[in-house]
């Protein structure tokens, strides 16, 4: 098993709905309706994804959406700090457990 | 970084970008896709714009420059071609003069060619590159073209330092910003009657964003960051022509990138695509349906009037346009132009 996460499979995505028609129709059309531009511009959406895309660790997701933040305008610089919050939550998700960390020594301690 | 004439390379040879462009094996030709939005033949509507390409010769060299312009060249319009010129302005009556190049504020004749069209009533443009403003002997061209009313179309791909000097050089950015600066102190962008027009074209082998909303934010950005104000906003696609070709190709993008182009044709982008309401001429006086076709060496088809000299606008105005893969670049998504996006 040495192909996993090849570039030129993301254009076969489609080819998931095959067992499932009524399933995929579904998901696309809620999929591109969420990425169209409403409270919040598309440009600002794909960001969001390509933050998104660095937490959930999916190269696909990282490919498809840092071509389209740079079709919608937004610059290495941009998606730079948006992979920043990215990391940073997670990071941060990380860190807060400390908390529970804490909490448990103190039970456990004199 | 010079040109591609400069450095002897295979593609400085138009014929060798045409048969590079018309060999790779797309899914569709551009005369098939026209067919199929009942375009074909392109035909023009009316010559709204006549666009000179005063020459090659120009103080950048950018990375995607499709003249393949830079210091290096010689190429400037004679003061024959340009009297021609002016006269058929003149007596055709056609409203707008596009001014490009090259840097065409560097031609001898810039002034005396926006004097005597603006003198005339025509609407001028001005396609300028933002650091000539800034070398000797020019510094005094934002108040010359404010006098004028002439409209500037300056070139800024991002308000992005990296992107910018990635596409243009070294320190353009900076210097871009300067000049903008000073267009904004003698009325640019803000004096209603000076129009000072920015265009981007994407930094790489992708497709521009949207113009509308694009615009909106560049506002936001440039007032912000740098204090700049500016009228609108124009996004222009690259061309796969002379060095943005070469890069196409070095970068291992040029299948991916025209595959793109064709995927995303658009009909009504299509239908208002500039070579319907322009006439491109160039250095030497040739006829051209837009500087695309003239860079690739393309001019008007035979039947139609070849050079200024034997401008006739009503034979012009019947001409077929001639296309071929790389228009797909001027109808692709939201389409393409001289002016920006032609279609929503």
């Amino acid at each position: 098993m040495s192909d996993y996460y090849q570039s030129e499979d993301l254009p076969r995505f489609a080819e998931v709905g095959e067992e499932a028609p009524e399933l995929w129709e579904k998901f696309s059309a809620w999929y591109s309706a969420v990425f169209r531009e409403g409270a919040l511009s598309e440009r600002e959406k794909a960001l969001i994804a390509l933050a998104v895309s660095h937490v959930v660790q999916c190269p696909y997701c990282i490919e498809a959406y840092t071509e389209a933040s740079l079709e919608k305008g937004s610059n290495p610089e941009e998606m730079t700090e948006a992979v920043h919050v990215a990391a940073a939550i997670r990071g941060g998700a990380a860190l807060v457990h400390g908390v529970q960390m804490r909490n448990h020594v103190h039970r456990l301690s004199m | 970084m010079s040109s591609l004439l400069q450095r002897a390379l295979p593609l400085a040879d138009t014929s060798v970008q045409r048969q590079r462009l018309e060999a790779l094996p797309l899914p569709l030709r551009f005369e098939k896709a026209l067919q199929r939005s009942n375009l074909h033949p392109l035909l023009p509507n009316a010559i709204e714009i006549f666009q000179m390409n005063v020459g090659k010769v120009c103080n950048q060299t950018c990375h995607h420059c499709h003249v393949d312009a830079g210091p290096d060249r010689e190429e400037v319009m004679s003061p024959h071609v340009v009297a021609a010129c002016l006269r058929a302005l003149e007596r055709s009556r056609i409203g707008k003069l596009d001014i490009t190049g090259g840097a065409p504020e560097l031609h001898p004749q810039f002034r005396e060619i926006v004097a005597r069209a603006a003198a005339s009533g025509c609407h001028v443009m001005d396609r300028c590159n933002l650091t000539i403003l800034l070398a000797p002997k020019f510094e005094d061209l934002p108040e010359f073209l404010a006098a004028h009313r002439v409209e500037v179309l300056a070139s800024l791909p991002s308000y992005n330092l990296r992107q910018t000097d990635a596409q243009r050089g070294h320190g353009v950015f900076e210097r871009s910003l300067e000049a903008l600066r000073r267009l904004n102190t003698v009325g640019y962008g803000r004096d209603e009657e000076l129009q000072l027009n920015l265009v981007t074209n994407p930094v790489g082998a992708f497709l521009p964003a949207s113009q509308a909303a694009l615009e909106a934010h560049w506002k936001r950005q440039l007032r912000r960051r740098f204090d700049i104000e500016f009228n609108s906003l124009y996004t222009i696609t690259n061309m796969p022509i002379s060095r943005f070709l070469e890069y196409l190709v070095q970068s291992g993008n040029l299948d991916v990138y025209m595959e793109r182009l064709v995927n995303a044709y658009n009909p009504a982008a299509a239908a208002a695509v500039m070579c319907r309401n322009t006439l491109s001429v160039g250095w030497d006086g040739t006829l051209f349906d837009c500087d695309f076709n003239q860079m690739l060496d393309l001019p008007v088809e035979s039947e139609a009037p070849q050079t200024i000299f034997d401008f006739d606008l009503e034979a012009l105005n019947r001409r077929r346009i001639v296309v071929g893969q790389h228009c797909f670049g001027c109808t692709a998504g939201a389409g393409s132009s001289c002016g920006g996006a032609t279609a929503t």
